[in-house]
């Protein structure tokens, strides 16, 4: 791996880089009442009095909730904080009804962790870096302000107040944007996997605050400044790009940094100070006197680990390892959890309709799905999800294929008739007539047709120009209209040749 | 410890307390005279004694993640909850124009 | 007939279950009284004398159908407008939730409307149930009913916060009253008017719904003639609520089926340094007197140390500020309330101008206090260190209560005082509750009951303090003090 540099005019910068991602984590209900969570419903209408900050309303918490988070933290192999406790995060702003955001200071729920991000996808092996995460903790989301309605008036929509995040804050251990990039992937793939956040992040389910600061290569860290609320890989990218290029710029030209929130503009790609959040703030945190100290017992513990599904990288090494992938094909179908669970079912289907072992059609699956299935998704503009092919349907085509009733080639046009029809692959090829034929003195009759209408090419084939053999299949393929088994015509042509 | 005006009047502000010049005038010697008594507590010797998070034994309960299991503290209740906003329109609580 | 707003809990609830009178007849008395006195005393923010009939017409019907009526069926009570009440004002006393009716009734007022009490209105307090004399009210201060009887005419403060609680039951405006008590709130008004007083065990009494001043100290309690009509109420009262989280999940003792004045076996602790300096002789006597009563009932009374009852009020007075900072944070003029919105204002100019015009002078005080010390570089200093010191003191409670089963401690440093004598100087109102804050610190049962009067002819109060849970104890010492001290004086009816 070459270090990403900034070249200055007065030579090598060292770009440093946290994250604090911010998930929505998936549940039904508020972080600490019961009204419900779900996207783009009408203002207000999912707002309890409790998050209203109603005089003398209280917090109760979500066990779904704590439950996701410690679930997060497991997969990344963190510890978990048996005893931790909610603090009270004082500020003023209108989308804060409380005037308090309950949150974890002093005794997160999850500590130490970290994941493994993967820079070079074809090499994914010897590409990997640790980056390392100090905590998770778990905190309320705050309202939503808007501020075009009205000429003098923002309004305050209290939807979102109270919908349970995690805070999931790295070390500052990324190096370059793609670095910053990869994790936030990571994390996201991770998140998806557990099922503790849906990771979209256009509906600010996901969003980062993205850390900069340059330096030296090797020196102290320099001051950094933190880009809030960026909600997309390509944004986090841009940030660090903009934001470290910047501070570089300012450096060289004799000016310091200040440690400041910035604003990203999606549209610039450049980030800006944010004004609103300039005056120095001191949240005196303490406690939250509603809530008790939150003691987690083992039983607890136990039903969330085994509640854990395989992650990424597991099931990538075990995709090479026991399905024979390629490190490339692995880490493609392991990068989202739909994907390798469409994948899983598709070997599942093939395997039993093919009457095989599932690590004998994996590798033929993998291949089909990464390159026929996802291309031709593509040019339909069709993401896996909404694929008219299920796995269902892909296993039965890829039986087919693999008890030679059809051949690879025929195998496409099924494909395509699928994704057009929606039909079955067996129906189609019944319907069209594709089955291919094993039969011999059938294939072995256009077999000595063709030999005998190329009688010029099979003489030259004889003389050493063995690239020939090829030409023959084709013919007696053509001729057959596709439908002949390969391997029998290989053999016949092979036998016949000489 | 004690506070001069300048720090009375930066705890104002964080708190979100207008004050005027001979309230804050007021206020020094009060807070002073409340500090200056409770610092009395920096007499005691507090070696290993852990601050107290729950007065009566108790740690805390999680409740199940049921949407408005019980509608007191559940949603959708617009009208409930804008019923007291000294201005509410289109459903929304309006504020003075917040520039971010 | 006899008057019916000389009757407490248990005697209105026996009279109406067996017919004697009905409850409309006991609502239409005590809401003349609320009436008649309301310009004199102004105990009550809001009278609510059509809610008090309404829930009396429901229990007479009920009684008519030989339908069970509740706990507390017929009895009309006044509550502290600390607790809201759907569709009916509630204030905390102050102008910031001046107008604000909510849409939600508090879980304990709640019960208590289910056990068939009926509202005569809603009760004056201090103002976020911050003061001791209810002087902070934005609605006015409350007239304690008693008056000295050595010439001085003054008017005396009910105590606080539950001032008006107090000054109605010892006026007969109500027969019980709901009270809040964070640092002394119930039992001190109880003891400057003559009545009995209990806050449980934290965590006994929902807060949900209550106006929030300092959630880890925060307690309901009932406020009534006499310790046999707290126990009624506070069984109401009291109760699992799962919409709070530090309420606690144990079912609710029969607190009025097992009382008994019988002490034998018992042993009552005197803790020696709540004799203090300077101590006010009628205070001592009063004391004494409690001690004699105890031993008479057959306790055993033990000399015990609270070592560390000296730091008790300083520590309270980090802690509740602090806590009260942050409850009263919500209060910005966005969702309900005052909104004091200048020409011109931004949002943050907003919020100053509406908390420095809708709250008082106390709370901004106490908000400041709280602001401060936990405020970047403060916060080990005086909260962390106030907390350790919390836990010394519950520390102390609990070896003491390895050796007795109740403590006595006179409830107040002295009998009521003149309204105004010290509300110029802040820290000489905070000593009024120098021996209520130990209990509030650590969470534990306590009680004011009436022991006397003093030289001024004036009531005292004795206060019992039991281990966690032990609310029996506390009522059964209560009892016995109660049946011996023969408390039967009440405020001359001069209003």
């Amino acid at each position: 791996m070459s270090s990403y540099r900034i070249q200055g005019a007065t030579g090598e910068w060292e770009v440093v880089i946290g994250l604090e991602v911010h998930a929505q984590v998936t549940s039904q209900s508020k972080l600490f009442s019961g009204s419900a969570t779900a996207f783009g419903a009408e203002p207000n209408s999912q707002v309890s009095l409790v998050d209203a900050a109603m005089p003398g309303m209280l917090p109760v918490p979500n066990r779904e909730c704590i439950r996701q988070a410690v679930r997060t933290g497991m997969a990344i192999e963190a510890q978990i904080n048996k005893w931790s406790r909610f603090d009270r995060k004082n500020y003023f702003y209108a989308d804060l009804p409380q005037g308090y955001q309950i949150s974890q200071l002093y005794h997160p729920l999850v500590g130490e962790g970290s994941i493994e991000i993967v820079l070079d996808e074809k090499d994914p092996e010897n590409s990997t870096k640790t980056i390392g995460i100090e905590r998770i903790h778990v905190e309320q989301d705050a309202g939503k302000l808007m501020h075009d309605q009205h000429p003098t008036m923002s309004y305050v929509d209290l939807n979102r107040s109270g919908v349970a995040l995690m805070e999931i804050v790295s070390r500052p251990d990324m190096r370059s944007p793609a670095e910053a990039g990869a994790y936030l992937s990571k994390l996201r793939t991770i998140l998806r996997y557990v099922g503790s956040c849906d990771g979209n992040m256009d509906q600010g389910s996901m969003r980062a605050d993205v850390n900069v600061s340059v330096r030296r290569p090797g020196e102290e860290f320099g001051t950094r400044t933190e880009t809030k609320n960026v909600n997309s890989v390509r944004f986090v990218m841009q940030t660090v790009e903009h934001e470290a290029n910047r501070q570089v710029d300012v450096l060289e030209s004799g000016g310091t940094i200040v440690q400041e929130t910035r604003l990203f503009d999606p549209t610039s790609g450049t980030t800006r100070s944010m004004r609103s959040k300039e005056d120095a703030h001191d949240y005196r945190y303490f406690p939250d006197p509603d809530l008790l100290p939150l003691v987690l017992d083992d039983a607890f513990l136990e039903d969330c680990r085994n509640s854990l599904p395989e992650l990424p990288d597991a099931k990538r090494h075990r995709y090479e390892s026991e399905l024979g992938l390629s490190p490339y094909n692995a880490a493609v179908l392991t990068a989202d959890v739909e994907t390798a669970r469409w994948f899983e079912l598709l070997v599942a289907e093939a395997a039993t309709k093919a009457n095989k072992q599932p690590a004998d059609v994996a590798k033929q699956a993998a291949n089909w799905l990464t390159s026929e299935l996802f291309g031709a998704l593509n040019k339909l503009g069709v993401d896996l999800a909404s694929s008219p092919v299920t796995p269902e349907k892909g296993g039965e085509l890829l039986a087919l294929v693999a008890d030679g009733t059809i051949s690879g080639s025929i195998a496409k046009q099924v494909l395509e008739k699928m994704l057009e029809t929606g039909d079955g692959a067996a129906a189609i090829v019944e319907r069209e007539g594709l089955k291919q034929t094993t039969d011999i003195g059938a294939i072995e009759a256009v077999v000595d047709k063709v030999l005998a209408d190329n009688a010029d090419k099979v003489e030259q084939y004889k003389a050493g120009k063995e690239a020939l053999f090829g030409f023959f299949v084709g013919q007696t393929m053509k001729a057959m209209q596709g439908k002949a088994n390969p391997q029998v015509v290989n053999e016949l042509l092979k036998q016949k040749l000489g | 410890m004690s506070v001069d005006t300048a720090t009375v009047a930066k705890i104002a502000s964080l708190a979100r307390i207008k004050v005027t010049e001979s309230e804050l005038e007021a206020m020094v010697p009060e807070l002073n005279g409340i500090l200056a008594w409770v610092e009395q507590l920096g007499e005691v010797d507090v070696t290993g004694i852990e601050p107290m998070t729950a007065v009566i034994p108790n740690t805390l309960r999680l409740r199940d993640d049921a949407i408005d299991a019980d509608p007191l503290t559940g949603g959708g209740k617009r009208d409930d909850v804008l019923a007291n906003a000294p201005a509410a329109e289109h459903g929304f609580f309006g504020v003075p124009k917040v520039i971010e | 007939m006899t008057d019916l707003t000389d009757l407490g809990v248990a005697a209105i609830r026996d009279g109406v279950a067996s017919g004697e009178f009905t409850a409309v007849e006991v609502a239409e008395a005590f809401n003349a009284n609320v009436a008649a006195a309301q310009d004199a005393l102004n105990a009550f923010i809001v009278a609510t004398p059509e809610k008090a009939i309404e829930a009396a017409q429901a229990i007479d019907a009920k009684r008519a159908k030989g339908e069970a009526l509740g706990k507390m069926g017929g009895v009309p009570i006044g509550m502290k407008d600390l607790f809201a009440t759907r569709g009916v004002q509630t204030t905390a006393a102050s102008h910031m939730l001046e107008g604000f009716v909510p849409e939600y009734e508090s879980t304990v007022s709640q019960k208590l409307w289910d056990a068939g009490c009926g509202m005569l209105g809603k009760l004056n307090l201090d103002q976020f149930a911050m003061g001791s004399s209810n002087e902070t009210s934005y609605f006015g201060n409350v007239i304690n009913p008693w008056k000295r009887n050595d010439g001085g005419n003054a008017s005396l403060a009910p105590g606080g916060s539950s001032g008006g609680s107090s000054a109605a039951v010892s006026a007969r405006l109500c027969p019980a009253a709901t009270g809040t008590d964070t640092g002394g709130s119930i039992r001190q008004p109880a003891a400057f008017t003559g009545i009995t007083g209990i806050k449980p065990t934290y965590g006994r009494c929902s807060r949900w719904g209550i106006v929030a001043f300092a959630s880890s100290l925060d307690q309901a309690g009932p406020m009534a003639r006499d310790v046999t009509d707290c126990a009624i109420m506070l069984e109401t009262m009291a109760g699992f609520d799962p919409k709070d989280s530090t309420s606690l999940d144990r079912p609710v003792p029969e607190w009025e089926a097992n009382l008994s004045g019988d002490l034998k076996g018992k042993k009552v602790g005197i803790p020696r340094e709540y004799r203090m300096d300077g101590m006010n002789a009628d205070i001592a006597k009063s004391w004494d007197d409690g001690i004699a009563w105890l031993k008479d009932a057959g306790a055993e009374v033990i000399d015990i140390s609270l070592p560390h009852t000296k730091y008790a009020l300083p520590a309270y007075y980090i802690v509740a500020p602090a806590e009260a900072s942050s409850n009263l944070a919500r209060y910005d003029g966005v969702r309900y309330g005052l909104r004091d919105l200048p020409d011109g204002a931004g949002l943050q100019d907003m919020y100053a101008a509406t908390r420095a015009a809708g709250f008082g002078p106390e709370v901004k005080r106490r908000i400041l206090i709280g602001t401060y010390v936990l405020s970047a570089g403060f916060y080990d200093a005086y909260y962390t260190q106030a907390q350790k010191v919390r836990t010394l003191i519950a520390r102390d409670f609990q070896n003491a209560f390895t050796q007795v089963d109740v403590i006595l401690a006179p409830t107040a440093p002295s009998a009521a005082f003149g309204l105004g004598d010290k509300s110029d100087d802040p820290l000489a109102m905070y000593l009024n509750d120098v021996f209520a804050v130990p209990a509030s610190l650590a969470g534990l049962p306590a009680m004011s009951v009436p022991a006397g009067l003093d030289s001024a002819g004036l009531p005292l109060g004795l206060q019992i303090i039991g281990n966690m849970f032990d609310e029996q104890g506390v009522l059964n010492a209560g009892l016995a003090i109660e049946q011996r001290a023969g408390f039967a004086a009440k405020p001359e009816r001069w209003w």
